[in-house]
């Protein structure tokens, strides 16, 4: 029972936990998949638990599989993941936004015009 | 690594493993920068069907679930892996790494089955924008594990012929976290791509 394979985490690797890990992943899955295919409620509140579920999953794995947030200080890792967070949270969420506003302002489609005038000459 | 001899072995060579981690750590967040890039030409593009299908009608979800559950209990038999490993039980490590492997290759199977049959029914990357955008994020993912079970078989390989060593641990390390990184992109994939479709959003 050498635990030098985790010499860089405060805990050596435990089975328990990958197996709470595990089950807590499916569990996820299944309840998100559920709600998908039996789901009753309106798109926008399916659509916001979805995302709740993925995140809470992301949080499940990142800590009982690739035990983040296990490391002896300095946590390295953790600043790193905080950092990939960022710059995906401006990454992604910019580009949405830039976009949606570009396609609105550009009005892309005939029909848009079309629809956009006739609303227009209603006035 | 030759300045250093002399001194501490075991300890060196821990720090030197904990230093290649870390490494690999800030790659695997770059990587997630990459799809983090993908996720947002998605979710710009998704929409655009030019008249063809929309996910709604390409997706079939009963299928992806179990693409889904492959995936991810490949990633616990690949935790299985680590912890046997750390027991220094070759024989273990070999098994679930052998089980990991059929199971990875059992999600690479069905993705590519999937895609072959969208590909023969017209609806390939040429077909719209939001098709070019599903076929580069789901197969970016898809390459990704391919280079995984390449690494993984390599591994395997090495630790028959090399046993458990400080280089064939590193190396299990290293692929382990690859590899459940994977699942943790595929979380999203699987969310994003298929039970938004799925809602028709």
């Amino acid at each position: 029972m050498s635990p030098k394979v985790s010499e860089h985490n405060a805990h050596p690797l435990s089975l328990g936990r990958y197996i709470v890990g595990f089950l807590g992943s499916i569990t996820l899955t299944l309840t998100a998949y559920v709600l998908v295919t039996h789901g009753g409620t309106s798109r926008g509140v399916l659509m916001g638990v979805l995302a709740v579920l993925a995140v809470i999953q992301f949080v499940v794995q990142m800590v009982f599989f690739l035990h983040v947030g296990d490391e002896r200080k300095p946590r390295w890792k953790l600043l790193i993941m905080w950092m990939m967070l960022g710059v995906i949270l401006i990454l992604v969420g910019g580009s949405i936004w830039i976009m949606n506003n570009l396609n609105y302002r550009m009005m892309d489609s005939p029909q848009q015009i079309q629809k956009y005038l006739k609303s227009q000459d209603d006035l | 690594m030759s300045e250093v001899t002399t001194l501490d072995m075991p300890r060196l060579e821990a720090q030197a493993t904990e230093k290649t981690v870390l490494g690999f750590w800030a790659y695997l967040m770059t990587d997630c920068v990459l799809f983090a890039s993908l996720f947002a030409v998605y979710a710009v593009l998704h929409g655009n069907t030019f008249g063809g299908p929309g996910g709604r009608e390409l997706f079939k979800l009963p299928y992806v679930l179990i693409e889904t559950m492959a995936l991810l209990t490949s990633s616990f038999t690949c935790g299985l892996a680590m912890v046997a490993a750390q027991k220094r039980d070759r024989s273990q490590v070999l098994l679930w790494l052998g089980i990991t492997f059929l199971l990875g290759l059992t999600f690479l199977g069905l993705e590519l089955s999937e895609f072959h049959k969208m590909a023969i029914e017209g609806n390939s990357w040429r077909r719209s924008g939001f098709l070019s955008s599903y076929f580069t994020l789901v197969g970016t993912h898809g390459l990704h594990i391919t280079f995984g079970l390449i690494w993984m078989a390599v591994t395997s390989v090495f630790m028959m012929k090399r046993g458990l060593t400080e280089g064939t641990l590193k190396r299990l390390t290293l692929l382990s976290l690859f590899w459940h990184f994977l699942d943790i992109v595929w979380i999203f994939i699987f969310t994003i791509v298929y039970l938004f479709g799925g809602v028709g959003i």
